[in-house]
């Protein structure tokens, strides 16, 4: 103990300790749609270590990356299972953040005081997107290349500086050598930002303390619990309770995880798209273009929009408003109340057919345009908006519950 | 710290000129980083005119030539090709070449310089694949109007053989034509115009 009090009196660890987990009061009524962030830490961690780990063998070099990736896979020790868990994570890593953003969704998790969590996280949710896009590139394939180029013309869409813009990116007239290794630099990169932006998040969050699934704020409630007199009486220490909790979804997520990674590892083209076995070739594009499945709703509203003016970026505006609009989401939603357990039919409704949207335009973005399917694109683009832009009306007029004074189970 | 006797208009002044420096210093210093992203003196190197040899190109052929790294056709079209491009004008978005998606010794209705020769670049102007040759007349999956043409396996955008683009495709303009010009009646140089400048 002499030791603890040597450190405390020149580094703040008991106290850290204290105040973001053993006397960090969380609400008590968490059900399974919590594990979700401290499961998105977790895969964060296996992208950096595994992706750290890729990074020493791997070669950013357009004529060797390829063949670098296939030494990975072939010759080095467990370098399969390495560079499996780290494909695999990057799909987990979006399938655990979407989970935890519908969360937030459900349980009104972006409104009053938790806006600035809310917007952080959405800056993670770009950082990501950005990581992933940068990543997809390294292995040199077919899809790799050509995914770029598609998403790189995005920029030459640009009004007057399109041309220059895209040129800078890519340092080159095309993808080439110049691009695959600034994008490795930045894929290296990005994670570190993206720990800080989850060190801000969590700061936040302690700051405003978690929402719950009754949207009840804990801290207005009364006081006093088996551990203080003056903490929420709702509120339970996080470390054992919820630190105990989160290992058992750490224990359920890595059952999942491990059976993609060692049965499925690209999941049947979704998590590894065929073409990209195939090394990348500038002449030859692959009959069928589709990006990673994680970004196939917003491939889906761009490809949706047809060219007006002699220009496509129209498209490329609705897919970047896309996702700036949920930006929006805490002044939307003028409901009185949070938690979708009070909230009325018709934000239920709202939100149940915003997820089949989301799923449905996921699916339209993976497929080769038909005209069927860019008419179905059109009017779930057009759906996936009004969830947001009509939110302020359908939220004021549903009939909500009355919210009880203190949680519920 | 007392504040007697402190000038507090002129600290303000003092602060605001310091950040101000301070924020041009460090625009000065982010533009070798923004600058450094362009393309290299060597990637530049690269994308120098190239030349294709077309003395061994039959009529309905296709030769495609890399220029910057990007995928250039010749197609040398037949007589029947030329005879069908006027036919097609009502089907295509911008049949005359309005927009200047080519040089101006191209902006004529088989958008080339010799009638049958047709050069372009083969990246579709929609989101940058490169669209498939496809010469064959009304094949099933292209329908009964198809004279020969390309067609986008991205998002099937379709161009005809002067690579102008049909109406309804996500393409908004029709294909680019490089500068190009012929040093004999065999060698097309791409990259640079005829009169030399490239």
């Amino acid at each position: 103990m002499s030791l603890m009090s040597w450190i405390d009196e020149r580094f703040p660890a008991t106290k850290v300790w204290n105040e973001h987990l053993a006397q960090y009061y969380a609400p008590k009524n968490f059900n399974s749609w919590y594990f979700f962030g401290s499961l998105a830490m977790l895969v964060l961690v296996n992208q950096i270590l595994t992706g750290v780990w890729l990074a020493m063998a791997y070669k950013p070099d357009a004529n060797l990356a390829f063949a670098s990736v296939e030494y990975i896979m072939r010759d080095m020790d467990y370098g399969w299972l390495i560079r499996y868990m780290h494909s695999t994570g990057a799909s987990a890593f979006f399938i655990v953040v979407y989970l935890h953003m519908f969360r937030g969704l459900m349980y009104g998790s972006y409104r009053k005081p938790r806006e600035l969590l809310w917007i952080i996280g959405l800056v993670i949710y770009l950082a990501m997107m950005a990581t992933a896009f940068f990543g997809y590139l390294l292995p040199w394939g077919q899809m790799s290349y050509w995914g770029a180029q598609v998403i790189v013309n995005l920029f030459s869409a640009v009004p007057f500086i399109g041309d220059d813009l895209s040129l800078w990116i890519r340092g080159d007239y095309v993808i080439s050598d110049a691009t695959l290794n600034r994008f490795f630099a930045l894929h290296f990169l990005l994670p570190f930002i993206l720990a800080a932006l989850v060190f801000i998040h969590i700061v936040a969050l302690h700051k405003v303390g978690s929402n719950n699934p009754d949207g009840i704020e804990i801290k207005k409630g009364p006081k006093g619990n088996r551990w203080s007199d003056t903490a929420p009486a709702d509120g339970i220490p996080f470390h054992p309770y919820y630190s105990v909790k989160d290992i058992f979804g750490v224990g359920m997520f890595l059952i999942f995880f491990a059976a993609v990674i060692f049965f499925i590892p690209d999941m049947h083209g979704l998590f590894l798209e065929a073409p990209n076995f195939e090394p990348a070739n500038p002449l030859k594009t692959p009959p069928h273009i589709a990006p990673v499945w994680y970004f196939t709703p917003f491939y889906a509203m761009l490809r949706a929009v047809p060219p007006m003016f002699n220009s496509q970026f129209p498209g490329v505006i609705v897919m970047f408003a896309s996702i700036l609009i949920m930006f929006f989401l805490p002044w939307l939603d003028r409901s009185p109340v949070k938690s979708i357990r009070y909230k009325g039919p018709l934000f239920k409704i709202a939100l149940a057919i915003f997820a089949v949207t989301f799923i449905v335009l996921a699916y339209l973005g993976m497929h080769p345009a038909t005209p069927t399917k860019t008419m179905l694109a059109r009017i779930f683009t057009g759906v996936y908006f009004a969830f947001f832009l009509l939110m302020p009306l359908y939220s004021k007029i549903d009939k909500t519950k009355p919210v009880p004074e203190r949680v519920t189970k | 710290m007392s504040s007697e006797g402190v000038d507090l208009k002129k600290r303000r002044f003092l602060t605001t000129a310091t950040a101000v420096v301070g924020a041009v210093g460090a625009g000065f210093v982010a533009v070798p980083f923004i600058k450094n992203w362009n393309p290299s003196e060597r990637a530049k190197a690269a994308g120098a005119p190239e030349e294709a040899d077309i003395s061994a190109l039959e009529p309905g052929g296709l030769l495609r030539v890399k220029w910057r790294g990007k995928v250039c056709w010749v197609v040398h079209r037949t007589e029947q090709n030329l005879k069908d491009l006027p036919t097609l004008d009502d089907m295509l978005s911008d049949p005359t070449s309005e927009v200047p998606n080519q040089p101006e010794y191209c902006k004529n209705p088989t958008r080339s310089i010799k009638p049958e020769y047709l050069v372009a670049i083969g990246i579709c102007t929609h989101l940058g694949c490169s669209p498939t040759y496809r010469p064959d007349i009304a094949p099933a999956d292209l329908g009964d109007y198809w004279k020969g043409g390309f067609f986008c396996p991205c998002h099937g955008s379709r161009f005809d053989l002067a690579a102008r683009v049909f109406k309804g495709s996500p393409a908004p303009t029709n294909l680019h034509i490089p500068p190009h010009k012929y040093l004999s009646d065999d060698v097309i140089l791409i990259g640079v115009d005829p009169e030399g400048k490239a």
